[in-house]
């Protein structure tokens, strides 16, 4: 039996227990295969702005999918919660030509609200937060829609906004980084805090790991629950804004991609399907793994197919990975026999 | 005598038509291990959960410390001291021993809205609340309590009910999952709480167990008490044959024992 310090410091067996070392592991493969076949552009700003800006985007909406699923709840309706945003924020500041800022909050207040109500129906019945955020999310398509084809008579609605607007939301850096980038690693700052270094962010594990412990333990389960649904409409609606700023107008299609996009990112990046396990750090990696793949494809003039082979593959490795990763965690104490 | 902490008078308990408990009057002092004995079935989970606040009696009184309480939920029973720790520790397995500890009570560190998880300290109070249990294995706060022993996870959950001030301790049927060497372990850290003087009420079928750290015992069947007896006045087999319901399973017992030794003998009354 040898003596264990707990001292901190890093061996390769600690490396290894790390739920993020797959998510490193993968990006670092999936980045020298796509540089090989790339070559030089790849590698330099415009193969990083093109792969950074589509990460940034859907990177932004990974980050509280993520967290919604270390608490054990999913969330499809951002697909719908983007385009009801840039739609709202399209029509306010465009089509009534209120304030810039008016538009924004007004989008931003779309998704805030669908998370309140995904939150609400999941913690009020026992309906699995699956089955109804995809109801939340066909209700919120149809009313976007609606409200689009009855106010403007048409399903798209441009908008030009003002430089400083622009210029915070909507500008390309060189003409390549998209500003969002920014914001994305803004996010992943404030969402590492929450989830690791706050103390709510225990209350997010726990809730994944056994809901009625984490209630009998005070946590107050319901309200956590609709603040992460809310925070997962916020980022959505943030991402809907965004792109009417930088693509000048809003449709009411657009956005679906972004459902099983964000899902992917979550879960190549080491999150735990079924709940209790991932970080922050997983999730930047998996989202960066998915993003050099979606764009590599096209620098390695392959048949943009494969790129969905391949994402499809490196889904199903994570989740055999996340698997084994966690047995070796659980498996620290058997070494010592 | 020191006066009960816990008391059950005539308390009922019926869902709808069903009843569950009849009449059930019991107390458990400080420093004293109450063993509930019952079959599957007998009401067992329905009083400890009565007693942790989860179900409301039909009709009866609950006292804590001689006056009436009554509990609307869990937290009300956890605030006044009531612990339950369940059968496989009611612990979250992908969590760290640190963190788990205080889920609910994180330690924070920091100033304003920007208070940070205190994860050292939370660390070594676990640790060291742990080993203080004899439980000396456990010396690193970041491993996963997934990686833990059965028998670890329960002296842990115990540990950390004591930790956060537990004055009634319920232990629902904690070495039943367990091998022989893990449940002297938990047994071992009944003892310890009972030192404490904290009120155990310990749920078990196990006869054995039972008789090892009991000072008081109570067997329920089909929702009454059968038997309220102290500690010497019944003998094993006599214990197992109310748990049974009258029925001759002692000798039944007996009758394995002698083919098959002691390891069967376990099994039968697990």
């Amino acid at each position: 039996m040898e003596p264990k310090t707990g001292a901190k410091g890093i061996s390769l067996g600690s490396l290894a227990r790390r739920p993020e070392t797959g998510s490193l592991i993968g990006f670092v493969v999936v980045y020298i295969f796509f540089a090989a076949l790339g070559g030089k552009v790849f590698m330099s700003a415009p193969g990083w702005s093109s792969w950074l800006n589509i990460a940034a985007e859907v990177g932004i909406i990974a980050l509280p999918v993520g967290l919604l699923m270390i608490s054990g709840e999913f969330d499809m309706s951002v697909g719908s919660v983007i385009p009801a945003s840039s739609m709202m924020a399209a029509i306010l500041s465009g089509h009534y030509e209120l304030p810039a800022i008016v538009g924004i909050l007004g989008g931003l207040s779309v998704g805030l609200l669908v998370g309140f109500v995904n939150g609400l129906i999941v913690t009020r019945t026992t309906i699995p937060s699956l089955i109804v955020t995809i109801g939340v999310m066909f209700a919120v398509m149809g009313m976007t829609l609606g409200l689009a084809v009855m106010i403007k008579g048409s399903t798209s609605v441009s908008y030009v906004p003002d430089p400083l607007t622009k210029s915070i939301l909507g500008q390309f850096i060189n003409g390549m980084f998209n500003v969002s980038i920014f914001w994305w690693l803004g996010f992943v700052a404030v969402f590492f805090y929450f989830l690791h270094i706050s103390p709510i962010g225990n209350w997010v594990f726990a809730l994944g790991g056994d809901r009625e412990s984490a209630r009998n333990a005070g946590i107050p389960t319901d309200k956590l629950t609709i603040g992460l649904f809310m925070m997962s409409g916020f980022n959505a609606a943030f991402v809907g804004i965004a792109q009417v700023m930088t693509y000048q107008s809003a449709q009411v299609a657009g956005g679906q991609s972004f459902i099983f996009n964000s899902i992917m990112c979550v879960v190549i990046g080491g999150v735990l399907l079924t709940g209790g396990a991932g970080s922050v750090v997983g999730i930047l990696l998996g989202t960066m793994t998915f993003a050099v793949v979606n764009q590599g494809i096209y620098f390695a003039a392959l048949d943009p197919n494969i790129g969905s082979i391949i994402i499809g593959a490196l889904l199903l490795a994570a989740v055999l990975s996340n698997d084994s990763f966690r047995a070796l965690a659980m498996n620290y104490a058997t070494k010592k026999k | 005598m020191n006066k009960p902490v816990l008391e059950l008078k005539n308390v009922n308990k019926s869902f709808g038509p069903i009843d569950v408990l009849h009449n059930i009057t019991l107390q458990v002092k400080a420093g004293e291990v109450l063993c509930l004995l019952g079959d599957n079935g007998a009401g067992k989970s329905t009083l400890i959960k009565t007693l942790a606040g989860v179900h409301k009696p039909t009709s009866g009184e609950m006292l804590m410390d001689g006056e009436p309480v009554s509990f609307a939920r869990p937290k009300d029973a956890a605030d006044r001291g009531i612990a339950t720790v369940h059968q496989f520790g009611g612990t979250f397995p992908l969590m760290s021993i640190g963190r788990s500890f205080f889920v609910g009570v994180e330690p924070t560190k920091g100033f304003g809205p920007f208070k940070v998880f205190d994860k050292k300290t939370a660390n070594e109070v676990a640790v060291k609340a742990v080993q203080e249990f004899g439980i000396t294995r456990i010396t690193d706060g970041d491993r996963l309590i997934g990686g833990l022993s059965g028998g670890e996870r329960q002296s842990l959950a115990i540990a950390r009910a004591l930790h956060f001030g537990a004055r009634v301790l319920i232990l629902d049927e904690p070495t039943a999952a367990l091998g022989v060497k893990q449940a002297s372990h938990v047994l071992r850290v009944v003892m310890e709480a009972k030192k404490r003087g904290v009120a155990v009420i310990f749920i078990t079928h196990q006869v054995t167990h039972a008789m090892a750290v009991g000072d008081h015992f109570a067997v329920l069947i089909r929702g009454a008490l059968a038997a309220n007896f102290m500690k010497g006045e019944k003998s094993r087999e006599e214990i197992t044959d109310l748990m049974a319901g009258g029925e001759a399973l002692a000798d039944l017992d007996a009758h394995l024992e002698d083919n098959t030794g002691q390891g069967a003998a376990a099994a039968t009354v697990s």
